[in-house]
């Protein structure tokens, strides 16, 4: 019996010990390329074998194609350029709305009492219905854009900000009151610290719902953007530049999103380090 | 009940300093709490305690007895209770800065370093910065903690944290000290030097402390005086006075005056706590 184990048992380990370490360590840095190469190989199969329309689905090479294109021209750029700072102007207005909102009805009890069921009944309402009737209000240029962006951006960092506000932990608070602090001092030293992961959460929303609020917005009117610009193609059926305009945009949802982890490990270098889930 | 009156009724009684006017002075303390649906729960009935100058007090008594209740009022975080309370002649109107306050978590700002934790008072009240640090970097050095002052308290274990915290009660350098079950936490071992070290700390600032803990052995190792609470509503049931010499080491849990009172405490707990162990701790 165990004769007959012993050399079995070195067969299945033969083949790992020729990957390189960092492969064996990490098998995700080659199996997450190698699932990219293999559905793209199969979906440009598909597609040039006729099994589906070109205008359903383009082909990844002239989704490729038209992404070159876009980018080569400087078309995508320029686009690109309006509908970011559209997001961006949105993200800064609901940011800066929903921390001041948020810790004043946190904080006062007044201003809870008197504006927060009104709150609550707007966030239910799917905000985007907005869009058309802003665009009425602030004309087909930017500015309605920013105003989708700000509204919808702005629930999420209002929720968020009331819920770090409300988390505080009391003890803390205990300590800095024992020793005769105001609610500044406890503000400051211990409510705005104590928020700040839920704020993240918020943050982390808001940098996705901005790019939304502002593609939105160009839907329903507008002469510059990488919404107008899908609006523009879809209209010519031009779906392969549909579809590199979708992957621009993701590559800004991306560069966002990393943009406020990367502040959050900055400022919450206290939070425990999470290690990435690896199955 | 008659042996509290006793004691209420002739001046100098135990429940009140051997010697010197009290630093604290606790009068007829009651406290309710509101509770929902119009409930209320006395958590406190008529307490009546002084505390001298310098004086170690321990208060013991079941869980649930209003301890943290009297600390808090004491700290000046409770303001609607009845009765009088009074720190060095004055009534208590809120906190004071002569009162330094160990909580029975450690409650550190995770986001600050041990240092910068303990140094938050001295921020608060805004005191000298320099004097500040080299007095936190003392204190640190003090509860054994030198070498640790970068520390995020995430990096510090459970009974580090609380001995961060009881350096960052001592940092303004107030007259009193109100601790509640500061070593509820630790192990035994670890305990005994702490409590050690506490009535070194004690001894040698002359602060006045009041302790509050679970431990009988811990509050007659420590203490002058011994005030035992019992449960609803919260007051306190007796006085015990620590005969013992001092310094006392830890050698006296085999002192029979030692055992003796604390035998005489745990009668009159009356089983709300587990069997005497020649330990301090425990
Ligand atoms: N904030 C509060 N609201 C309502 N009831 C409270 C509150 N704090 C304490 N109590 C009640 O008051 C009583 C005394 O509580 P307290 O925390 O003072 O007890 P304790 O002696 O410190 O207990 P332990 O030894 O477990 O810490 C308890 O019955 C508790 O339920
Ligand atoms: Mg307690």
């Amino acid at each position: 019996m165990s004769d007959a184990t012993a050399p079995e048992l070195k067969l299945p380990a033969a083949p790992l010990p020729r990957l390189p370490a960092w492969l064996r360590a990490r098998p995700e840095l080659a199996l997450t390329p190698l699932v990219f190469v293999v559905v793209l190989g199969l979906w440009q199969a598909v597609v040039s074998l006729g099994l589906v329309s070109q205008y359903v689905l383009p082909a990844p090479s002239n989704i490729g194609l038209a992404l070159f294109e876009g980018l080569r021209s400087g078309l995508f750029l320029k686009h690109g350029l309006v509908t970011l700072g559209e997001a961006a102007g949105g993200f800064a207005i609901a940011v800066t709305a929903g921390l001041l909102i948020g810790t004043l009805i946190a904080e006062v009890r007044l201003v809870e009492r008197a504006v927060y069921p009104y709150l609550v009944m707007v966030q239910t309402m799917p905000k985007i219905a907005l869009a058309p009737l802003l665009v009425v209000w602030f004309g087909f240029g930017s500015t309605s854009k920013v105003a989708v962006a700000a509204i919808i951006s702005f629930f999420p960092m209002l929720v968020t900000t009331l819920a770090g506000m409300r988390a505080t932990d009391q003890g803390r608070l205990d300590v800095l009151r024992a020793l005769g602090a105001g609610p500044i001092r406890c503000f400051l030293l211990a409510k705005l610290p104590d928020a700040l992961p839920h704020i993240f959460s918020g943050l982390s929303i808001a940098v996705v719902f901005c790019m939304t609020g502002a593609i939105v917005g160009e839907f329903v009117g507008a002469s510059a953007g990488l919404g107008y610009l899908i609006v523009q193609a879809n209209a010519r059926m031009n779906i392969p530049q549909v579809f590199a305009i979708l992957l621009a945009l993701g590559a800004i949802g991306v560069a966002g999103y990393a943009l406020v982890q990367g502040l959050r490990r900055r400022l919450l270098f206290w939070e425990p380090k999470q290690e990435l889930s690896r199955p | 009940m008659t042996a509290i009156d006793d004691r209420r009724a002739q001046p100098g009684g135990l429940n009140q300093p051997r010697d010197g006017t009290p630093l604290i002075a606790v009068r007829e303390l009651s406290k309710v709490y509101p509770m929902a649906k119009g409930e209320r729960v006395q958590a406190l009935s008529r307490i009546n305690m002084e505390i001298g100058q310098g004086e170690f007090v321990s208060l013991v008594g079941p869980s649930g007895c209003g301890k943290t209740t009297v600390l808090r009022i004491l700290a000046g975080l409770i303001a609607d209770y009845t009765g009088d309370v009074s720190v060095s002649g004055k009534s208590l109107h809120g906190p004071s800065r002569e009162v330094g306050v160990v909580f029975q978590d450690a409650n550190l700002m995770p986001w600050r370093t041990a240092l910068a934790n303990v140094l938050l008072p001295a921020e608060v009240l805004g005191l000298n910065r320099k004097q500040a640090r080299a007095r936190a970097q003392e204190l640190l050095s003090m509860v054994g903690l030198e070498g640790f002052e970068r520390k995020l308290p995430g990096e510090l274990s459970g009974g580090m944290r609380q001995r961060v915290a009881i350096a960052r009660a001592l940092i303004h350098d107030p007259a009193v000290l109100l601790l509640d079950e500061p070593f509820g936490a630790l192990d035994a071992m670890t305990r005994d030097t702490m409590n050690v070290e506490l009535a070194a700390i004690a001894a040698r600032s002359k602060k006045t402390v009041f302790l509050i803990t679970h431990s009988i052995a811990e509050a007659v190792f420590l203490s002058d005086r011994v005030l035992v609470m019992s449960s609803r509503p919260g007051r306190i049931v007796e006085v015990i006075p620590v005969q013992l010499p001092r310094p006392r080491g830890l050698d006296i849990i085999v002192d029979l005056g030692f055992a003796a009172t604390v035998l005489r405490i745990r009668r009159l707990l009356d089983g709300d706590t587990a069997s005497a162990l020649p330990s301090i701790a425990h």
